[in-house]
């Protein structure tokens, strides 16, 4: 008797436990083999660019909390950096110091969050994410120190900051600094070397180093895919060419090295902290910048190695007190372009570990 | 003469069924035990849910529910009232039929089990003599109703969940069959008092391959992770009973954690010489050990991720199953060997041969499966 | 894939687990046993000085989504007098860019929150409800005096070597 079969379609998404947000695949399936699979977006687009359009330089800082709402410190130092490149304006060493604080430590907390989805999406019942969280919730605890909120910063300000830090802040960053390592190695202990996670992980969703350089991913993704660019090393912005740290980079490229290049990430994060509370000067945080910003007319493109990647705001000015035009260079949207290439001929249970191990944001993505 | 006579004497018909002396003969005993595992199962599996979310809490560096009651233990109380009170609803291109009766095909067998498993020396409901091989018939029935549950929702999760219970659940039967064999044949019986009078020392001592064995293939057989495929909740959101509301979602889950206290229980009887202990009374040893399983299968889940699907299918056929025959050989040999020698030494021996076999099958096992070329 | 450490990965994993089993769990027993919050912390609902306000709006036009409305007037000693304050914290995205802008320091934002509402119409504040209060404190963002005054904020840092 022949058995007559066919592929059958199914929605992973909009409201899917792990689709980490609003994200839609639509997967056709063969049994449990995946086929084919394609990518809807589009559900959380708030036209950020075009309010962003709309509100004077200043008020924009806030609207870039709310792109990549894990990682809204890195997208506020991003704008900031734009619209300095594009004002000529100068930034006193401390604001710069705390600039690079706030974004490592900004960077822990939201590979904090990736890691954990990521082992949360491979079937670990919320017991690494819940450490993870617990971690990352001492890190948002020093942020509500310095800026009083705790997802949506708001904290960096063009020509600096927008506060210096109380005198408690010190000392507790020293404090997390110190034991963080500690954690990191018990997170290693939990996970690492588990053999249900190796077989899940290892060689599953491989992105080779070419399709990695051509669909122009960036950060861990690309990192994991062996290519050792880091914007940090390769184009230095802020003060990071006074901090020594490596770039790890994985070699296989799979959902594993992806992992295990945030965890080494998080590592080198604290080393940059350690050195900058060591070197942090003293001074003004601020320097006088009117809170209505007129840039020149022209255009400028500052960019950042966000923990998703390649973060760039690219900024047009007609001379007035909003931008021309206001774009976005999403790492999320561009390293989930790859999602198809990874997950064709997966299981189904592969194509979350490798959407997991992708780590996206789809505020980021679908502005 | 009538099946309902109350004088009516079974062990004419079944031999070696007789339950003790009791006022009233067969049916007043099948009346008062029926009663008992009732309420035994309903409380335990209400008390498994408080203290998996507990202990699952604890393991994860929270506090778990601690509102309703003291320690919350009242939270089962409060949830079931809530899904009690919840809407029904039945999937407008499902088969109603089906959808209506999946949760009861699955929910009797599971209550079925408890009727051979003795709660102190002779208190069962029925001692059977083919005991466990009902317990493994009668358990396989639920996969049943999770593959009518799966079918009958029109939904591609559910339909999903279902083909991976089947296969799993399945595949799973063998080994776990065979890992029982090594006790029943160092007990010499397959009722599970007997095997419980028969163990002087626990048969974890002398069956360890066994008991792992048993441990993993009965993790797959109630969906416990590392074997929870069916009801991923991160791939497959809930599986089987995806579409499932109100009074029928309750009865999965409470037919999940049934199921829990039924592996417990037999592991407990099987492996961890049931009743018997010092100087505590027989039924709370039996309680008490029965908690302890239950605390290591909800450690287990606060720990590992889940295997895939082919993963886990190839564990079931390339690793347990040789191995659970060659514990059933090594078993044999040793009994037919030795009858009657000193336990310790064969205690030790067969940890050795665990290590050595377990060593060698990680060297040699693969996994398998992976990218398909489509 | 081989099982290529014999399952050790999973025993040094079920340590791990165990060992939380005896420390200190972090949740927070919200309604009983509260945190305190950051001395900076941008509250709900904003705090307005009426002395000290000027009305010169400057708050209104900093404000990125419109959320503040002022009316004025001219006044006899050629000043404003501020007819309507109104802030729809409904709109209010705790940027706390208004109370940074304000030159004369009389907005300030909230301390609390526990300012949750039944109906929207009950978000929109107005000249009245905006004034501090037994309920409404101050908080320090921006405001360097107020901050000092506050008591330090609870951190999650300083429970790690709590045992059980």
């Amino acid at each position: 008797m022949v058995i007559k079969t066919e592929p059958f379609v199914v929605n992973i998404g909009p409201a899917h436990p792990s689709t980490h947000g609003v994200f839609r695949m639509r997967a056709t399936l063969d049994g449990e083999v995946v086929l084919d699979i394609e990518p809807v977006f589009g559900y959380l687009h708030r036209g950020i660019e075009k309010l962003a359009e709309e509100r004077t330089y200043t008020q924009i800082i806030p609207l870039t909390d709310r792109l990549d709402y894990l990682a809204s410190m890195s997208n506020n130092l991003a704008y900031v950096l734009a619209v300095e490149k594009l004002a000529g304006i100068a930034v006193p060493e401390r604001a710069e110091y705390l600039r690079v604080i706030m974004a490592e430590l900004q960077r822990i907390a939201s590979h904090l969050i990736g890691v954990g989805a990521f082992l949360n999406d491979c079937g670990a019942f919320m017991t690494p994410i819940l450490y993870m969280i617990r971690e990352r919730e001492k890190i948002l605890d020093l942020f509500e120190m310095v800026c009083g909120q705790r997802l949506t910063y708001n904290y960096m300000r063009i020509g600096g900051v927008s506060h210096d830090i109380p005198e408690e802040f010190l000392p507790a960053l020293k404090k997390f600094v110190d034991s963080m390592p500690g954690f990191i190695d018990e997170y290693d202990q939990l996970l690492k070397e588990n053999e249900i996670l190796l077989a899940r992980s290892k060689g599953v969703g491989i992105l080779s180093r070419e399709q990695a350089i051509n669909i122009s991913a960036s950060g861990p993704v690309l990192r994991a895919s062996g290519v050792k660019w880091d914007i940090r090393k390769v184009d230095p912005y802020s003060i990071y060419d006074r901090f020594g740290f490596e770039v790890p980079t994985g070699s296989a490229g799979d959902c594993y090295d992806r992992y295990r290049v945030r965890v080494e990430e998080m590592r080198q994060s604290v080393r940059i902290l350690k050195q900058a509370v060591e070197k942090l000067p003293a001074g003004e945080v601020r320097s006088e910048v009117s809170h209505l910003v007129r840039p020149p007319a022209g255009e400028a493109y500052g960019h950042i190695e966000a923990p998703r990647g390649e973060l760039g705001f690219y900024l047009v000015s007609d001379n007035s007190i909003a931008p021309y035009r206001f774009h976005v260079r999403a790492p999320s949207l561009l390293n989930l372009t790859a999602l198809r290439e990874m997950v064709v001929g997966w299981k189904v249970a592969d194509v979350l570990a490798i959407f997991g191990s992708i780590d996206i944001c789809m505020g980021e993505a679908d502005r | 003469m009538s099946l309902f006579d109350p004088g009516l004497n079974l062990s004419a018909y079944y031999p070696g069924t007789l339950p003790p002396e009791w006022p009233g003969g067969y049916w007043i005993h099948w009346g008062v035990f029926v009663v008992i595992i009732l309420a035994f199962v309903l409380l335990m599996a209400m008390g498994f849910i408080w203290l998996e979310r507990r202990e699952v809490g604890r393991f994860q560096a929270r506090l778990g529910p601690n509102r309703v009651g003291p320690f919350g233990v009242l939270q089962p109380v409060a949830d079931a009232i809530k899904v009690l009170t919840k809407e029904d609803i039945i999937p407008a291109k499902g088969d109603k039929l089906v959808y209506w009766l999946a949760p009861v095909v699955a929910f009797v067998p599971v209550l079925m089990v408890f009727a051979v498993v003795p709660f102190q020396d002779g208190a069962l409901l029925a001692d059977l003599n083919i005991g466990i091989l009902y317990v493994v018939a009668i358990s396989s029935v639920s996969v049943v109703g999770v593959f009518m549950a799966g079918w009958s929702s029109n939904n591609k999760y559910s339909l999903l969940g279902a083909m991976r219970a089947v296969s799993q659940l399945v595949s799973y039967e063998i080994p776990l069959g065979l890992s029982i064999l090594g006790v029943v044949v160092l007990a010499g019986s397959l009722s599970l008092n007997s095997i419980v009078e028969a163990q002087h020392i626990p048969f974890i001592l002398l069956q360890p391959l066994g008991f792992l064995i048993y441990m993993a293939a009965a993790a797959a057989e109630i969906n416990r992770t590392p074997f929870d495929l069916l009801e991923a909740d991160s791939e497959i959101v809930a599986g089987f009973h995806t579409e499932y509301s109100g009074m029928k979602f309750a009865l999965f889950y409470l037919v999940e954690y049934c199921e829990v206290l039924a592996v417990s229980v037999i592991v407990t009887t099987l492996f961890l010489a049931g009743w018997k202990g010092p100087l505590l009374p027989p039924l709370l040893w039996f309680l008490i050990k029965v908690f302890g399983v239950f605390t290591v299968i909800v450690w287990v889940r606060a720990t590992v991720p889940r295997l895939r699907v082919d993963q886990v299918m190839a564990f079931a056929w390339k690793c347990l199953l040789p191995l659970a025959l060659i514990n059933l050989l090594i078993t044999g040999i040793q009994v037919l060997v030795w009858p009657e020698v000193l336990p310790w030494a064969v205690v030790f021996l067969n940890l050795a041969i665990m290590v050595v076999l377990i060593l060698l099958w990680s060297k040699f096992f693969k996994l398998g499966g992976g990218r398909v070329e489509v | 894939m081989k099982f290529e450490r014999y399952g050790a990965g999973i025993a040094k994993g079920m340590v791990v687990t165990l060992k939380h089993l005896f420390r200190h769990p972090v949740t927070t027993q919200y309604p009983e046993e509260r945190l305190t919050v950051s001395r900076r912390t941008r509250g709900n609902e904003l705090i307005w000085d009426r002395e000290r306000c000027t009305g010169c709006a400057t708050c209104a036009k900093s404000c990125p989504q419109g959320a503040i409305r002022i009316v004025t007037s001219r006044g006899e000693e050629n000043d404003y007098i501020v007819e309507e304050f109104r802030v729809d914290s409904g709109y209010c995205i705790f940027c706390g860019l208004c109370v940074e802008s304000c030159p004369y320091e009389a907005l300030f934002m909230g301390y609390g929150y526990e300012r949750a509402r039944y109906r929207r119409r009950e978000l929109v504040l107005n000249k009245e409800e905006l004034l501090t209060s037994e309920k409404k404190q101050p908080s320090g963002y921006a405001r360097p005096k107020v901050e000092a005054a506050l008591p330090p904020q609870t951190l999650l840092l300083d429970r790690d070597g709590v045992k059980k």
